[in-house]
């Protein structure tokens, strides 16, 4: 058993060192919240991730586009989970562009559940063109694809402040603590009371950027929960088949020495 | 191979082993005596074997969904985390599984470097692992590219650029590489493909790596030549196969923790943004499995001798069976080499570090230093150890240390409590 555990001790140094690689580069700390989808358990809040759409819809939407969701999404287990019902008429109040029809024709027509979210521009070259040059990313897989996650965006959202003496930055360019090179080409997007949220929450700076995140965390991780509920099932059957095939090996080995 | 004599007991059996001798090997591997001394280091070769089967598994269901193509590549591979059943799971174990085949793969070539495994008559295992292990390397960078994401095309276009160091050719073999004159479509499609090929090629390999084994038999924690079957053999089946699939299990169990509650700690952030040769990250850095050999890479002021460098540190451990002149083979006879197999472990793990740091300042002369060791390792130490260490007494067989009660303090603690 002590090779056993020298075994799995090799095996977290070895994986701690990329964890600490990874870690020393951040030199700023950056904010956190108690989020509830960390952890072996962690779920999301449906209330956060509704609040959560309710922002990306209100505030983000206009420049940030979310491709790789479709409306479907909404009602399904594991998200924000709208009924149907809402998801359509949520879908319903986008127009897509679908077609050709039998005449070879284009046409529009509101957007139903199968569709992916609507992009605020026809193409890439327009978004830019309108934000000063700065392209506004994607945000489906936004929170995976920045080191710090889920804390970086949501120390960014509130990591706007006033540059220090001595940095000037140049017309539409924003100071912001957290962002890589303190330079941000978005405004500051958030300010208490900007939505109005129907379960009677205080739209707070703070509440909204968690809500929002919270959303951006489902939408980059939609099988976050499955992942952990399965994950957790497996390492129990795991542990209980290891614990047998140990009894077994011991029993089959007492035939012999040395025994294992 | 000790049973030739094997004799079905029905006449079916009887017939068809005659034409097909199935049944034979089947009773040979059951049979297959193992020295009965193996340690949990010895567990990695199954494990191996699990990993590779695994890997193939997930690749083919995956390949079923993946578009490789520039343009749809990072879109198909969302499509197989949000819309596939399971999708998720699928390329989670597959992406996580290529790191958990490098660590066992890792602790697989330490334990044959501590306990001599390499030495004669086991050159050919040897050499055969080491071209899996340079396959591995191929069929894992590649397979890091075809996400599509930022991380797979700019640690493409930085390997790929190792070649047009190459004195005259250089440039027409990365170019004849890429399919064009950047990495683009022609790369990502070529890369599919090859990575679909090569673990095929290392599965044939893994098959010769295992029948080279199968002819001299394995080594042991004492290194001697075994009379096979003896006292110091039990048969693979049952023991060795309980055993294994003991160890397979905790492995999993480590394998299970990365795939559902940190699948993205051994992947780069980066690789989530979509390919643009229009804008480069900040840090290129490649997989940590390949960590060390790049730090090698980095720390040769000049290009070409970089490349000949890093290759030179996989090449050499090919001729190491000619290198290590010691007539003794486990590092428990070899007081000297064991102390230098630690620093080279030590070594090992700090140039990997120091590939995931920027080559400059401290860091740069940290891995100048270690890739010196890594070099002076094998072609000065070794060789030269072999002729003046003085190694200890070997016993002459397995059963020897144990019953003498010297070399396991926890059997002979056992031993007295059961009488």
């Amino acid at each position: 058993m002590k090779n056993i555990f020298k075994t799995i001790c090799l095996i977290f140094l070895l994986t701690n060192f990329s964890v600490i690689s990874v870690a020393a580069e951040e030199e700023k700390k950056l904010l956190s919240t108690d989020w509830s989808f960390k952890g072996y358990f962690g779920k999301f809040d449906r209330g956060s991730l509704q609040r959560g759409y309710q922002v990306y819809q209100e505030v983000c939407a206009s420049c940030h586009s979310m491709k790789y969701l479709s409306y479907r999404n909404l009602s399904e287990k594991g998200g924000p989970e709208f009924s149907e019902e809402q998801a359509k008429a949520i879908a319903s109040n986008f127009e897509v562009t679908d077609g050709p029809n039998d005449d070879g024709e284009m046409f529009t027509r509101p957007a139903k559940l199968s569709d992916k979210f609507v992009n605020p521009y026809l193409n890439d070259k327009e978004a830019i063109a309108s934000n000063g040059g700065a392209y506004p990313p994607d945000m489906s897989v936004l929170v995976k694809a920045r080191s710090g996650g889920a804390d970086y965006v949501y120390s960014v959202l509130l990591g706007y402040e006033d540059p220090p003496s001595g940095i000037i930055l140049d017309d539409g360019v924003y100071y912001n603590k957290y962002m890589y090179g303190n330079a941000i080409k978005m405004p500051n997007p958030l300010s208490d009371g900007l939505v109005e949220y129907n379960d009677g929450t205080e739209a707070t700076e703070e509440q909204m950027a968690k809500d929002v995140v919270t959303f951006l965390a489902w939408s980059a991780e939609p099988h976050l929960e499955a992942r952990h509920k399965i994950g957790f099932k497996a390492i129990i059957y795991l542990i209980i088949l290891a614990l047998l095939a140990y009894l077994s090996m011991k029993r089959v080995w007492s035939r012999v020495e040395p025994k294992v | 191979m000790s049973d030739h004599n094997y004799v079905p007991s029905s006449k079916l059996g009887k017939w068809f082993n005659d034409r097909l001798p199935l049944l034979s090997l089947s009773a040979h591997l059951q049979e297959y005596p193992t020295p009965k001394n193996l340690n949990y280091w010895w567990t990695f070769g199954g494990i191996l074997t699990f990993c590779l089967i695994a890997q193939i598994i997930t690749g083919v269901v995956l390949a079923m969904h993946y578009v490789a193509h520039a343009d749809l590549a990072f879109d198909s591979v969302e499509h197989i985390m949000r819309d596939v059943n399971y999708g998720w799971l699928i390329r989670y174990v597959h992406a996580n599984g290529a790191s958990m085949f490098f660590l066992a793969v890792y602790i697989h070539i330490f334990r044959s470097l501590y306990y001599g495994s390499y030495k004669s008559p086991r050159e050919v295992i040897w050499i055969i692992g080491m071209i899996i292990y340079l396959l591995m390397m191929a069929t894992a960078f590649m397979g890091y590219v075809l996400p599509w994401g930022q991380m797979s095309f700019w640690g493409a276009t930085v390997i790929t650029n190792l070649f047009s160091a190459v004195p005259l050719v250089g440039e027409s073999i990365t170019n004849w590489l890429w399919g064009g004159y950047a990495v683009d479509n022609p790369t990502l499609t070529r890369f599919f493909s090859l990575h679909y090929l090569l673990p095929f090629l290392i599965f044939g390999l893994v098959i010769l790596h295992i029948w080279a084994l199968h002819v001299p038999g394995n080594n042991n924690p004492v290194g001697i030549d075994l009379k096979k079957p003896s006292k110091d053999t039990v048969p693979f089946h049952p023991y060795i196969v309980i055993k294994d699939l003991f160890a397979l299990l905790l492995f999993l169990i480590v394998f299970a923790f990365f795939v559902f509650y940190a699948p993205n700690i051994l992947g780069h952030s980066d690789n989530y943004i979509e390919a643009n040769p229009m804008v480069t990250p900040a840090h290129i850095v490649p997989e940590w499995y390949l960590l060390p050999f790049y730090a090698i890479l980095r720390s040769v002021p000049d290009k070409l001798f970089g490349v000949i460098a890093m290759f030179a540190s996989i090449f050499i451990l090919i001729i190491l069976p000619w290198l290590d002149t010691s007539k003794v083979r486990s590092a428990i006879f070899r007081p000297l080499y064991k102390q230098f197999y630690w620093i080279l472990v030590i070594d090992v793990i700090l140039l990997g570090y120091m590939g995931a740091m920027p080559a400059e300042g401290t860091y740069l002369l940290i891995a100048r230093i270690a890739t010196t060791y890594y070099f002076v390792h094998f072609l000065i130490i070794l060789p030269i150890l072999g002729k003046k260490e003085k190694t200890l007494e070997v016993p002459q067989s397995i059963t020897e240390p144990v019953l003498g009660g010297s070399s396991n303090p926890e059997m002979v603690k056992k031993k007295d409590l059961f009488n």
